[in-house]
C-alpha cells in the first residue's frame, strides 16, 4: 500500500511549506507525521485518506514525512510516529499519538472539528 | 455497504498472519469472508524490523512488507477487508453477530484472530509520557533518538531485537531486565551482547518514568539489593511481552487464566460451536508469524468443514464420525 499516491485527498507538506499550508490555513489542518519505515503509519494512511475525502472543505488532512522534514517534527516535539496534530488558527489544539481507526479518530476530533 | 439482513458464511476478526491467512483460505474456498482488520491492522509484525525466519523469504522481509503481501493475497481472492475495530460480538446460537459502530453484521461462523497487545510496565509516568519518549515501537521511533542515551525494558527476543536495532541511532542503549536470565533466543541475545553500544542492567526493575513533557530518566530498583537509582535517558522502549486481546469475547468463549482463548485439542474450535480461534490469541507457547499463519489456515479449514457439516446436518444423519482428532 502506498497510500499517498493514487489520487490522494491528503496534501503533502514540508518544512518549507508548513507555515503557509498549515499555520496560515483558514480551515483546520490535521497533520500526520509519518515515515516510510513506520508500520503503524501505513495503518492510518488509508483511514486519513477517507477522512480527508469525507471532510473536504471543513478539514484539511496533511502529511509530513519526518525523515525529509525533521525541523517541523522537532519544533512540535514529535518523537513517536504516527503522531497526528490538529492545527486550528495556527495553533496545535489536539495531539493524537499512535495508529487509530476511523471511528476512534473521528471521536478524538469531534469536539474540535 | 449495509448488510443488515445478510448472513455471511464467515467473519474473521483480526489481521495479523493468523487473520489474513484465514482470510486467504476462506476466500479461496469461496466463503467471501468479511474481515474486520481493526485499527492495528497487520498485527504485531507491523512494528518489527526484519523477519528472518519466515520460510520462503531467504533474504528476510520486513514485518510491514510481509503483512502487506498477505493482505494483498487475501484481497486477490475476494476477501472483504474492513479497517474497523469490532465493538461487540454475540457468539451463541447458529447466527453470530458482530457489531462495529452502529452496524451489526451476521455470520454462521466466526474466526477470532485478534492477537495480543503489547504489555505496559504499569509504572507512574508511563502513560503520561507515551509518545513523548515512551515508545512501544522501536522501528517507528528510533529515528528520533539519534545520538541520545535510551533504555529498552525487557528480556525476550523483541527486547533484544529492539535494543540492537536502536543502536543504529542511539549513542547508548541500556537494556533493563528484572531477572538475570533471558527468555530471548541465544542468537538474539548474543547479537545484543556483542554490540558495544548495549549495556545490560539485570535484576533491575523500572519503578517510574520521569519527565514532564519529555522523558528525562527512569527510576530503578535493584531486585536483589533493593538499591534505588536514576538513569538519565531520553527514550524508554518497552518490550516486556504481550497479553491476548480477548476482552471482546470474555464471558462468551472459554479462556485460560491468562486470558488466552482455549481451543479443543489440536483443532481451532473454541467452546462455542461455529467459533474458531487462531494465532497469538490462542498461542502462548510459540508466538511466531509462521505458527500464527498456520493456525489461521487451520481455523479456516475448520470453519469451512463446520459450515458444510451444519448445512447438511438437517438432511443427513449424524453417522458422520470424521472427528479429525477432536474428541472431547
Amino acid at each position: 500500500m502506498t497510500g499517498t499516491e493514487k489520487t490522494s485527498k491528503t496534501v503533502n507538506v514540508t518544512d518549507d511549506s508548513f507555515s503557509d499550508d498549515v499555520l496560515s490555513s483558514s480551515t483546520p489542518v490535521l497533520v500526520d507525521f509519518w515515515a516510510t519505515w513506520c508500520g503503524p503509519c501505513k495503518m492510518v494512511a488509508p483511514v486519513l485518506e477517507e477522512i480527508a475525502g469525507e471532510r473536504a472543505g471543513s478539514l484539511t488532512v496533511a502529511k509530513l514525512d519526518v525523515d525529509a522534514n525533521p525541523a517541523t517534527a522537532r519544533d512540535f516535539q514529535v518523537v513517536s510516529i504516527p503522531t497526528m496534530i490538529l492545527f486550528k488558527g495556527g495553533e496545535p489544539v489536539k495531539r493524537i499519538v499512535g495508529a487509530k481507526g476511523k471511528a476512534a479518530l473521528l471521536r478524538e476530533l469531534s469536539d474540535i472539528v | 455497504m449495509t448488510s443488515q439482513p445478510k448472513v455471511h458464511d464467515v467473519i474473521v476478526i483480526g489481521s495479523g498472519p493468523a487473520g489474513y491467512t484465514a482470510a486467504v483460505y476462506a476466500a479461496r474456498a469461496q466463503l467471501t469472508p468479511l474481515v474486520f482488520e481493526g485499527t492495528q491492522f497487520g498485527g504485531a509484525l507491523m512494528t518489527t524490523t526484519e523477519v528472518e525466519n519466515y520460510p520462503g523469504f531467504r533474504d528476510g522481509i520486513t514485518g510491514p512488507e510481509l503483512m502487506d503481501q498477505m493482505r494483498e493475497q487475501a484481497l486477490r481472492f475476494g476477501a472483504d477487508l474492513r479497517m474497523e475495530d469490532v465493538d461487540e460480538v454475540s457468539l451463541d446460537g447458529p447466527v453470530k453477530s458482530v457489531t462495529v459502530g452502529d452496524e451489526t453484521y451476521q455470520a454462521r461462523a466466526v474466526i477470532l484472530a485478534m492477537g495480543a497487545a503489547a504489555r505496559h510496565l504499569g509504572v507512574p509516568g508511563e502513560d503520561k509520557l507515551l509518545g513523548m519518549g515512551v515508545s512501544t515501537c522501536a522501528t517507528c521511533d528510533g529515528f528520533f533518538f539519534r545520538d541520545q542515551d535510551i533504555a529498552v525494558v525487557g528480556g525476550g527476543d523483541s527486547a533484544m531485537e529492539e535494543a540492537t536495532f536502536l543502536t543504529r541511532f542511539a549513542r547508548s542503549v541500556t537494556l533493563i531486565h528484572r531477572r538475570d536470565e533471558f527468555r530471548a533466543s541465544r542468537i538474539m541475545l548474543e547479537r545484543a551482547k556483542d554490540n558495544e553500544k548495549i549495556r545490560f542492567l539485570t535484576n533491575t526493575q523500572v519503578t517510574e518514568i520521569e519527565g514532564d513533557n519529555r522523558v528525562t530518566g527512569v527510576r530503578l530498583r535493584n531486585g536483589i539489593t533493593g538499591e534505588e537509582s536514576t538513569l538519565s535517558v531520553t527514550g524508554v522502549f518497552v518490550a516486556i511481552g504481550h497479553d491476548p486481546r480477548s476482552e471482546l469475547v470474555r464471558g462468551q468463549v472459554e479462556l485460560d487464566s491468562e486470558g488466552y482463548v482455549l481451543v479443543r485439542d489440536r483443532t481451532t474450535s473454541t467452546s462455542i460451536e461455529g467459533v474458531f480461534a487462531a494465532g497469538d490469541l490462542v498461542d502462548h507457547i510459540y508466538r511466531q508469524a509462521i505458527t500464527a499463519a498456520g493456525t489461521g489456515c487451520s481455523a479456516s479449514i475448520d470453519a469451512e468443514r463446520w459450515l458444510a457439516e451444519t448445512a447438511s446436518a438437517t438432511t443427513t444423519s449424524t453417522e458422520d464420525i470424521d472427528l479429525i482428532g477432536a474428541q472431547q
